[in-house]
């Protein structure tokens, strides 16, 4: 792994990102000196968490790779925490709950470490998935089988699976692009953010039309036409640090942030279904761990495939 | 070392139930309480005696079933050095036996009350769990006795509905191993037993000042 302080186009990402969070900080004590309301102290806790959350990632960054896949395998756990506890599963899903927290989410992330593609692609939805089932069968309760070995493949492909294509970017061996692969996962983390705030933004600045508003009651054409297109933008504009050209970045970026928002879609339609408004309350103004990388988790797998498919 | 132990105890709690504290109606004070909560795994008062601030755990003695707790290990180091727990019998277990010679029953241990009165001492607090057994989760079952005679017994202890939720599934009764789940637990506004007040009606208020954290 090479050692990041050398890396000039890394240290120019990490820059960025600490320029953003100076104005945002900046532009939030300003709104709050104007006026204070809720959604007001809801933007500043959001920043703080920001600045929490951009350390962390930066961090394990430099560690090299190992640092980033404990730190997704830790978002993993307390994201995957989450949804089970959303989940009404039943005691004798016990056994099968803990082959999934305590064997196969850490063998996901030691495959990711260790580089061994094959497998860790097939782990989860082949292995895992006849697995569960059949540890539940084995207990022999068989109220709601289906829907609880289904809820439970779910959380594992969302949480674990999903979100292990993040540092996975961390294997893929480019041409001309060897030792350089964190940028791909700094790319993948800032556009998938940075589109999640933007839409947030344009959403409170012009918001009108609700896109499925029992869903997310938040989300507006608005808010999602200039989220997307300036999200497409500030992708085309990082092409530099990337293996792909202007083009090329344009259109990764685009399709993050549509899969992120329709990641954000799908996982605000199981927290309705559950009742709940957060997945959690781990993070400052965001809620749960979940609630934060549910974009990440559809926009990881198909950028980690696209970048496969055709730049290796 | 025995804090770092216990700071462990802590932290591992925290990662298989979350650290969700509420307090509805309770503040955390050093004077003596006894904390009562529902009962739906063994863990309960490793999670409530974790909800604690640090300098109150030192103060708070959990009540915990012997025969489970006091075996060789790590479990008997835990309850003797961490927690300072109040082992006593399970309460089916300390039926009078009747000697076939006399007829006469005759009460073959300790009164557990005895043992939880010198638990508290002068300046101990408690965590008990008034149903006697673990419950399913869903349903709190009937209190025992016991809450009310220590009420009776030490008027001056403050008693304090907790309410856990959730935590039958990080240990659902007969596993022995724990999953990750997000567990609370609510602690409501302290109460005493009225003067004059008796046993049922006491009892049916404690139960439904649980009842009523649940609401939350």
């Amino acid at each position: 792994m090479v050692n990041f302080l050398h890396d000039r186009q890394t240290l120019w990402l990490f820059g960025g990102i600490l320029g953003v969070l100076l104005v945002a900080t900046v532009v939030g004590q300003l709104l709050k000196l104007r006026r204070s309301n809720a959604v007001i102290d809801n933007l500043n806790a959001r920043i703080r968490a920001w600045w929490v959350m951009s350390a962390v990632f930066a961090l394990s960054l430099l560690t090299g790779g190992i640092g980033s896949v404990i730190l997704f395998a830790l978002l993993s756990f307390f994201a995957l925490r989450e949804f089970i506890t959303l989940t009404p599963t039943r005691p004798a899903d016990h056994g099968a709950l803990f082959w999934v927290f305590f064997v196969i989410t850490p063998l996901q992330y030691w495959l990711v470490a260790i580089q061994w593609y094959g497998l860790f692609a097939v782990l989860i939805p082949v292995y895992a998935f006849l697995f569960i089932p059949s540890r539940i069968a084995v207990s022999g309760d068989p109220e709601r089988f289906l829907e609880r070995s289904a809820k439970i493949q779910w959380g594992l492909m969302v949480c674990v699976y999903c979100v292990s294509h993040a540092p996975a970017l961390l294997m893929l061996r480019i041409p001309r692009f060897e030792g350089k692969n964190a940028r791909l996962l700094l790319f993948l983390v800032v556009v998938v953010q940075m589109s999640d705030v933007l839409q947030y933004v344009w959403g409170k600045l012009l918001g009108r039309h609700k896109i499925a508003p029992v869903i997310s009651p938040s989300k507006t054409w608005e808010g999602f036409l200039g989220g997307v297109a300036t999200a497409t933008l500030l992708g085309a504009a990082l092409w530099w640090a990337t293996p792909f050209s202007r083009a090329q970045a344009a259109a990764m970026a685009f399709i993050i942030t549509i899969m992120g928002f329709l990641g954000g879609l799908t996982m605000s339609a199981i927290k309705r279904d559950s009742g709940v408004k957060d997945y959690g309350s781990m993070i400052e103004g965001h809620g749960g761990v979940l609630d934060r990388i549910d974009s990440l988790c559809f926009a990881g797998p198909i950028f980690f495939h696209l970048t496969r498919y055709f730049f290796t | 070392m025995r804090r770092a132990i216990a700071a462990g105890v802590v932290g591992l709690a925290r990662i298989l139930a979350g650290g969700s504290v509420r307090c509805l109606g309770c503040e955390f004070d050093s004077r003596q309480r006894i904390y009562f909560a529902n009962h739906t795994s063994h863990l309960d008062f490793v999670l409530v005696w974790s909800a604690l601030p640090r300098s109150l755990r030192a103060l708070t003695r959990p009540v915990a079933a012997k025969d489970y707790w006091d075996r060789a290990g790590l479990r008997r180091y835990l309850v003797a050095n961490v927690f300072n727990a109040v082992l006593v019998e399970r309460v089916a277990q300390t039926l009078l036996s009747v000697p076939a010679q006399t007829g006469v029953p005759v009460p073959h241990r300790k009164d557990p009350i005895e043992i939880l009165l010198e638990g508290l001492g002068e300046r101990h607090s408690l965590i008990i769990f008034p149903e006697g057994t673990r419950g399913n989760g869903v349903q709190l079952g009937p209190f025992r006795s016991g809450l009310y005679r220590l009420g009776k017994a030490r008027p001056d202890v403050e008693l304090v509905p907790v309410y856990i939720d959730n935590l039958n599934r990080v240990l659902p009764k007969g596993e022995f191993v724990p999953v990750p789940m997000l567990a609370s637990v609510s602690f409501g506004a302290p109460m005493r037993v009225e003067i004059g007040e008796e046993k049922d009606p006491f009892l049916e208020r404690a139960r439904s000042a649980i009842l009523e954290l649940r609401r939350w």
